[in-house]
């Protein structure tokens, strides 16, 4: 069969399947049974400084199989009690890559720290939710405030840092370039794209925060859209993600430029075996078409595209 | 995936307790829970204490949400989604009961539905005292045997319900034990089992968020009670060292529960 490894910001991965942050990962036991599923590694929840409950419920509003909408609020532990979820997916053999979030540069930087006690692999700096006020997004879509926050995180561990980045802005390759001058290893694209839900017996929004973010099937154009720009603005390399359900979907995004990806929406839909699933199907994939690894595929699109139009906007 | 249902019937059971009826015609199964919204407050997951098209969830107060919810009139908009989780295996004849506080609300549907199948349960039924015992007329109605305990000796035996578990187990010929309640409760429940080669099979409560195995807010060990739960055979819950010991808050936090 194929070889499905890939290697990104200095991980050797033994398939591109990563378990997207803020799903599951709040345990280390799901941590470590995302990557038993067959994840060929895994990433935190996003990991602040002190305990945060995250907004009231509802968090969530569900569309069928095409689309998920929330607004967690990046609840999560504290990285005070974070570090013993860490060690039990370590002791299971997980590449583990922490997700952090802060409100500026000097956060992200002591979180990183602690990260990297902790023994994470790498580093993914949230740089992108798209509901949390002076947080995330707010902050991840000025380049000037990417670059220094990346610039700050990776002066102050040896991790290899890879930046999130969000879709929520008109130019997500400046961004890239910022977070790439910042000294980041990868960048990851896209996070959730900002939406909203009314009840119309209601009439009022649904969740509790009213702005939350779309991930699944839905928002796959766009994050494909986004890798492919990102691919040609910058030379290091993009993790894919965002509405990865099939192995079909991965090759699109491996061939926009993604070296890996990563699974969200789709656990929620097929369940955590959809990693095995994603693995199985992507080999068999890469068998019928005659390619014995991913490196073939990575970034393909280009050099057919090359030849034709442009990258720019849709007539 | 959500709908707004209106309250048709609000049913005060105990002191502590409420029930609320809603029309709602998805198929649900005993065992199975809803994720439960108030507007303009929580949404919270609530196990059915009616299956049918013409639901209800019993509130139990518990914190600021559930007494908001206690007080909610006929005629109110709830947001309902699900039915989630699993539900009880129905295929033993012969069940005992243990339920523990509004553990009972989750076991009622459950016996009703086995004696639909012409299965007998033999109830056991706890709570602090006579006034709060949740659902005994409805147990009776169905010709179970209901046999009570009090912590404070109000009515049946002064103690837990844990009690009278042996005593039930070496008389009965059960073929199963379903229990809810309190997870120490539950752990005593599966100690007085153990032995008698009458297999337990618990309910279990967890803090839930997305009730879609997502977020992990109700991770149990390897599990995740929203998708894998909230029914569990005792086998399966024992050696996860959180069981009995600690949940999870909304911050995700190991706390003692």
């Amino acid at each position: 069969m194929a070889d499905l490894s890939t290697r990104v910001a200095g991980l050797a991965l033994r398939n591109p399947f990563l378990l997207a942050s803020g799903i599951w990962g709040e345990t280390g036991e799901s941590l470590r049974g995302a990557y038993e599923a067959g994840a060929g590694g895994v990433i935190t929840k996003s990991i602040g400084r002190a305990p945060r409950t995250g907004y009231p419920n509802p968090t969530v509003e569900m569309y069928d199989r095409w689309g998920f909408l929330n607004a967690m609020g990046l609840p999560n532990p504290g990285i005070g009690e974070y570090p013993r979820e860490i060690a039990i997916a370590r002791a299971a053999g997980a590449p583990v890559i922490g997700s952090v979030f802060g409100h500026d540069a000097e956060e992200f930087a002591e979180l990183a720290e602690a990260m990297e006690g902790a023994g994470v692999a790498a580093l993914e700096l949230n740089l992108s939710c798209p509901h949390a006020e002076g947080l995330g997004a707010e902050i991840g879509s000025e380049p000037e405030a990417v670059e220094r926050i990346t610039r700050a995180v990776v002066s102050r561990t040896r991790l290899p840092v890879i930046a999130k980045l969000t879709p929520n802005t008109h130019d997500i390759a400046a961004l890239a370039r910022a977070a790439e001058r910042g000294g980041a290893s990868a960048v990851s694209a896209i996070n959730t794209v900002r939406g909203m839900a009314i009840d119309v017996h209601l009439r009022r929004p649904t969740l509790a925060h009213g702005m939350g973010g779309l991930s699944g099937p839905a928002i796959k154009p766009v994050g494909l859209a986004c890798v492919f720009q990102i691919h040609r603005a910058v030379r290091i390399p993009v993790i894919g993600v965002g509405g990865i359900v099939t192995a079909e979907d991965a090759l699109e995004y491996l061939l926009a430029g993604a070296r890996a990806v990563q699974i969200g929406t789709a656990v929620a839909l097929d369940g955590i075996g959809v990693f095995g699933t994603l693995v199985r199907d992507l080999g068999r994939r890469l068998d019928e078409l005659g390619v014995a690894g991913l490196e073939e595929l990575i970034g393909a699109a280009h050099r057919t595209e090359a030849a034709s139009s442009g990258t720019g906007d849709a007539l | 995936m959500r709908r707004i249902v209106p309250v048709s019937d609000r049913t005060v059971e105990t002191p502590s307790t409420v029930t609320l009826r809603f029309v709602d015609d998805r198929p649900a199964a005993p065992g199975q829970f809803v994720m439960l919204w108030v507007p303009g407050d929580d949404e919270i997951p609530m196990s059915l204490s009616y299956v049918g098209p013409r639901k209800g969830v019993t509130v139990k107060v518990m914190g600021a949400t559930s007494r908001h919810i206690q007080g909610i009139s006929p005629g109110t908009p709830l947001g309902i989604r699900g039915p989630y989780g699993n539900a009880f295996d129905l295929t033993p004849h012969r069940v005992l009961l243990v339920a523990g506080g509004s553990g009972a609300a989750v076991l009622a549907p459950a016996a009703e539905a086995l004696g639909a199948r012409g299965g007998e349960v033999e109830v056991a039924l706890g709570a602090t005292t006579a006034s709060e015992l949740l659902f005994e007329e409805r147990f009776a109605a169905m010709g179970a045997a209901v046999h009570v305990a009090t912590d404070d000796g109000s009515r049946g035996e002064r103690g837990f319900v844990t009690r009278l578990v042996g005593g039930l187990l070496d008389r009965g010929r059960f073929d199963a034990v379903w229990t809810c309640g309190p997870e120490v409760m539950m752990q005593k429940v599966i100690a007085a089992a153990q032995g008698s080669g009458v297999p337990v099979v618990c309910s279990v409560e967890r803090w839930m968020k997305c009730a879609l195995g997502l977020c992990d807010a109700c991770a149990l060990g390897p599990f995740h009670v929203c998708v894998d739960g909230p029914v569990f055979p005792a086998e399966r819950l024992s050696p996860i060292p959180e069981f009995g010991h600690t949940k999870h808050d909304a911050a995700g936090r190991r706390v003692p529960g």
